[in-house]
């Protein structure tokens, strides 16, 4: 599975925003973390702001927060707004009677997104910090010198 | 609430609670299934069956169920968790977890290092439950047919 770009940038602010959801960090606090394109990322958070799941603060010093429930958002509701999650076999001509072979390819394909979709719909941005936090605690042990 | 939850090994007063909890939601009643699991899972008294029961102020607000299994589909003895259920009334308390944390230790206790379950994958608070313990889409590939 591939995601698209503002997908990515999407699920990248908003765990980085739910991470610690009394911060404010702007585009350029986000782009330059993740090495990302702050002109991209910009339309992806007006598009998060309008959805409701950050919230724009203005003033000196403003940003984005996160403005939703880290326990019921899923990684599939960030995705949902960016792209549509469907395996596309690209054959605008396909006749349906004619074409077994590619009515079995589109049965696979929906295979592979009906298990993809519940993979990102069951992972709560709680459960994605979570265990990105034990990553974090794991990475740390190992570089820690044995004393 | 947490200091009322306790988690205690089911006994066989436990039946009608268990049957009271499983039917929340459903449509049709399993009792002799149930009957069996206890047969099963609490008279046996084996410490590779695990059958425990949530319990506040001594009344069963849920259940988790598991065992050890050898060499199904190939796998090395795993345990394997097969029921959960905690009472709407109660749930986001924490108790879920308790259950899980210590069916964990039991099947630890019994020799295996890796947990197992699977779960309809229409039932998204149960998936997202699991997933919340830890747990990851494992190595074993459920496959289904129609055959009636």
């Amino acid at each position: 599975m591939k995601l698209n770009k503002a997908s990515l940038f999407g699920l990248i602010s908003v765990l980085e925003l739910a991470s610690e959801p009394e911060r404010q960090l702007s585009t350029a606090d986000i782009a330059d973390k993740y090495g990302i394109s702050s002109h991209h990322l910009a339309k992806v958070m007006r598009n998060l702001v309008h959805e409701g799941v950050v919230q724009a603060m203005r003033g000196v010093g403003g940003g984005y927060r996160f403005a939703g429930n880290v326990n019921r958002t899923t990684l599939l509701d960030i995705i949902k707004l960016f792209e549509t999650m469907e395996s596309d076999l690209d054959m605008p001509h396909w006749n349906k009677a004619a074409d077994p072979v590619v009515e079995e390819l589109h049965a696979i394909t929906n295979e592979i997104d009906t298990v993809t979709r519940a993979i990102l719909d069951t992972i709560t941005l709680a459960t994605a910090l979570k265990n990105t936090r034990l990553r974090a605690e794991l990475a740390s042990q190992k570089e820690a010198p044995k004393s | 609430m947490d200091q009322q939850i306790s988690i205690e090994d089911a006994v066989q007063g436990d039946l009608e609670a268990v049957i009271a909890l499983d039917r929340a939601g459903l449509k049709e009643d399993k009792i002799g299934y149930w009957r069996g699991v206890f047969q099963r899972y609490v008279e046996s008294g084996r410490n590779d069956r695990v059958f425990l029961v949530a319990k506040q102020g001594g009344t069963p607000v849920g259940f988790i169920i598991g065992e050890v299994r050898a060499w199904e589909f190939g796998s090395p003895p795993c345990g394997w968790v097969f029921a959960l259920t905690v009472s709407p009334s109660v749930r986001e308390g924490g108790i879920g977890k308790k259950m899980f944390d210590e069916i964990c230790a039991r099947l630890k206790e019994a020799g295996v290092s890796t947990v197992r379950t699977m779960v309809d994958i229409d039932s998204k608070l149960t998936l997202s439950f699991f997933r919340g313990m830890g747990m990851r889409t494992g190595r074993y590939i459920e496959l289904e047919k129609q055959i009636d």
